[in-house]
This record gives structure tokens, sequence and C-alpha cells, in this order.
């Protein structure tokens, strides 16, 4: 079915709606395609639907209409042999690290992800050690998470997912509770990245920094999509959207 | 919390793999349980043994006694037990005590204490991470040892999140002092309960993101030479032979 996967693009998202069990809609009819390498920030008041897509694209939420398709695979929250490929192709970032670090150290947090993909051994040990280099932490390897800074903290929850050398990396809120240089280390960290990245957030600045392309969710569909320089300055479009740039803050 | 009991030193105790050294501590509590108090003289041995291994493990002896004081609120009735009961009294000074209740006593007392001494220095000498390993390579069922270690990962965390709820009650003026305060610290504690439960919740999503089925990764451990062995079953080895010299001669 799937001859060259080059030619997909990393994400494609098909009207896809979804309501929450208890009845409440989060999202009526999403389209969105990524295309491999690009960096889209992903932008929506809180309430938006943000984290309700992102739990689409690895299969966590099971997709009632539409399609998510994943380098050309499609997302079948029923069917656990691909759902086990998709969310090593999917990264996920998400908002508190300390959601995502739960081994006792750093070495063997890094370590869950490819391991469940079946990677064992030196092949194992050679994979967490790439993927601490390219966050900066070599040196925390064998520290336990808590001993480290907030900033430290989410650089590792980055290389936890680097580690599945997954096609997609998705972050949610990355710029969130850093202080400036942690916040400037992780936009340097994530630029020398050669991955597809969708980063949801509402910091416009670190969107314009960091992503060529900008899409607006609000209210459960895609109600922008263009050149985040563009999106940036159609203040009436942002305000329609609860979506600001910080006070003093002007486009170059 | 969590990593605060081990005291980072190189020693023979310290360069043991853990799984050996609990074992050693078992061995050694059970012989020491099986062991009537009767035997006074193997008691004494059993103490000489437990400050030789410490001493190996170089933990002063302060920090050991000290660490063992922890077990003060859990012989607290064991004090009791010489005042009341039945049969046979006698007189000592001014007290009146029962001879059963005062052996009783002094029996949970000093089997207590050095079973107390032996987890001290095994927990000062090794890392709790360690310590889970160990019971790991003992086939404790996995899910008692993941459970151990999440509770290790995430206790940290949850008494910050303890401390910054205080925190924030003392900054609006709240101090608990009393009962009367005792509903505010119940609020707080369900809310802290709660919170624990959504993390669980979003850390288990964290997981499935990952490829989670059920199985934690598990570090493959090296094989463990006749020597080491040798080197920590010594220890209730030879309280074993004292153990079994007194009853023979007692």
């Amino acid at each position: 079915m799937v001859k060259n996967m080059s030619n997909h693009p990393s994400l494609l998202i098909n009207n896809l709606a979804f309501a929450y069990p208890d009845g409440n809609q989060a999202l009526y009819g999403v389209n969105l395609r990524v295309e491999k390498g690009e960096r889209v920030a992903l932008l929506g008041p809180n309430g938006a639907g943000k984290t309700t897509l992102v739990l689409h694209m690895n299969g966590i939420h099971q997709t009632m209409q539409g399609e998510v398709f994943i380098a050309g695979e499609k997302v079948d929250a029923k069917n656990k042999d691909s759902i086990r490929s998709i969310r090593s192709k999917v990264g996920i970032v998400f908002q508190d690290p300390d959601d995502q670090l739960f081994m006792p150290t750093v070495g063997e947090d890094i370590a869950f992800g490819p391991y469940n993909m079946g990677k064992r051994g030196s092949e194992l040990d050679a994979i967490v050690d790439e993927a601490l280099a390219l966050v900066g932490m070599s040196e925390f390897k064998d520290r336990p998470p808590h001993h480290l800074s907030f900033g430290q903290r989410r650089r590792v929850a980055v290389a936890t997912v680097l580690a599945m050398k997954p096609e997609i990396l998705v972050m949610d809120e990355p710029s969130s509770n850093l202080d400036p240089a942690s916040r400037r280390e992780l936009a340097d960290i994530l630029r020398s990245l050669d991955v597809t990245i969708v980063m949801v957030t509402h910091d416009l600045p670190y969107a314009h920094e960091l992503c060529e392309r900008s899409v607006i969710l609000s209210g459960g569909i895609i109600v922008a999509d263009d050149k985040t320089e563009t999106i940036l300055r159609d203040g009436k479009l942002l305000g329609t959207h609860r979506l600001e740039l910080p006070v003093g803050f002007t486009l170059s | 919390m969590g990593e605060r009991l081990y005291i980072h030193r190189h020693s023979v105790v310290h360069s043991l793999p853990s799984h050996v050294k609990i074992v050693a501590v078992l061995l050694f509590v059970l012989v020491v349980v099986s062991t009537p108090i009767t035997y006074w003289p193997a008691f004494i041995a059993f103490l000489a043994l437990v400050v030789i291994s410490s001493l190996a493990g170089k933990i002063s002896i302060l920090t050991l006694s000290k660490r063992a004081l922890i077990e003060v609120p859990f012989i607290f009735f064991a004090i009791l037990m010489p005042f009341v009961g039945t049969g046979e009294k006698f007189e000592l000074g001014p007290l009146n005590l029962y001879r059963d209740g005062l052996l009783a006593g002094i029996s949970i007392v000093a089997k207590g204490t050095l079973g107390v001494l032996s987890a001290v220095i095994l927990s000062t000498t090794t890392t709790a991470r360690e310590i889970l390993r160990g019971l790991e390579r003992l086939r404790l069922p996995t899910i008692m040892v993941q459970i151990a270690s999440f509770m290790l990962r995430y206790v940290n965390v949850i008494s910050d999140e303890m401390e910054r709820m205080k925190i924030a009650r003392q900054s609006r003026g709240f101090d608990a002092t009393g009962v009367k305060h005792w509903k505010v610290i119940a609020t707080s504690a369900a809310a802290l309960f709660i919170r624990s439960y959504e993390r669980g919740e979003r850390v288990h999503l964290a997981m499935l993101s990952r490829g989670f089925d059920g199985e934690l990764p598990h570090t493959e451990a090296k094989s463990v030479g006749s020597a080491t062995w040798l080197k920590a079953l010594s220890i209730p080895a030879l309280a074993l032979i004292t153990s079994i010299f007194f009853r023979m001669n007692g």
C-alpha cells in the first residue's frame, strides 16, 4: 500500500471531529497537512481543542469521524500492531516533564521508549547516549530526574521522545515555565533537530522564532493557516481568537 | 526523600550487590528471631556482628544508633509489658514486675533493635534504587517492584506539592494549631489525592505514547560469584553458629 514513505506528508488530518463521552464536542472537522521537515506552530486559546487534537495523532483518542495519517500510515486506535508503529513515529513531549519522566534515572527514562520498540543491549545504550547528546544532557545520564532544574527536565523530556527516532515531534507548550536562558537553549536545540515539529503553544514570539508556518485552532476548527509572520501581523484575527502578542513586542 | 538514607562511601559493604545484601540481612534477622532470649550471651555476639558490619561499611556507631531511633514508637508497648500480665511476680526496687512480661518485653526490644540495626546498615550502604533492583533479582513480583519504583520517583514530586500547598495556606494567614484546623488539612489532603490521581493518569498517557504495553525495562544484571556470596553470608552464618553454640552449651 505504502510504497515510498518519503512522498507522504508527516502528518495529514482529514475532517477530524471528536466529542468527549460526556457530550462535550472538542473538534468539529479539522484539516491539516504538515510536510516532512516543516516546523508548524499550532496556536489557539485555552480550551480550543489543541490537546485533544494532539492525542489523536498517536491514537490515544479513537477517531470518531475523519482520518489521521502519520507518514502515510493511518492512525487506528483499535489496531494494536499499527498503533505501536504509530507511537514510535509520533513523539509527544507533554507540558509537565514530571508526567513524562517517571523512571528512576534519566538514562533509564530515555531507554523506556526504545525498549518498548524492542531495542536491547548495546544498541539501546547507543540510542540513549545519542539522544542525551542531542539535548546537551550527557553528563546527567545517571541522575534521578528530580535533581534536575525544570529547564533540564524539559530537555530530557525532549530526549525521551527523540530516542524513539520520531517522524514528527509534537510539543505541548514547550516554552511554558522556562526562564529566558532555558527558553533560548531549547529553541537552539529544536532548530538543530532534523525532524518535523508541531508545536502547540500560545507563546506567539516563540512560534515566530521557530516556525515558518502557523495554524490557529479555535472552537474546534482550523481558522487560519498561513506564514507565522502574516498571522501575527493580523491583529484582528489574533484578537478574535483570544491571542495577543506581548506588550511592546513588534515584528521586525 | 527516597535517597536521603543512603550515605555514599567506598567500602566492602557498599560494593556488595544489593540482592546479596538483602538475603544476608533477611537470614541474619531470621537467626536472631529464632534464638530464645534466655541465651542472652548469643545476643551480645549478634550485636558485635552488627557493629562489625557497620564499621566495615564505614558507618559510624553514632549514625547507626541515631537512625535506629526510628524504632522507638514501635517498642513502646514492649516497655509496658512487664507491668501488665499474669503469672509469677517479683520486686525490682520500687517496681513490681511480671517475670514473663519482662522476658517477652526484653525479647521484643532486643530482637527488634537488632533487626532495625541491620536494616539501617542495608539502607545506609545501598541506594533505594539498588534495593529495588535487588528485590527484582530476587524474583519479587514485578508489579510490586514497579509500584515501589513509581513511589520512589514521585514521593518527591508529591511532597514538594504538599509543601507548596502548605506555604500557600500559611501565606493566607493559616497555621494549623489544633483540632479545629483539621478540616482544612483534610481538604488539602483530598486535593492532593485528586491531583496525584490525575498525575497518575497523565503519566500513564505519557507512557502509552511511548509504546508502553505493561512491561518496564529491566537491566540485565551480571551474575554474582560465590566469593561475593560467601563474604555477605559470613555474617548470618556466624550468627547461626553462635546461636547453636549457646544453645548446646546453655
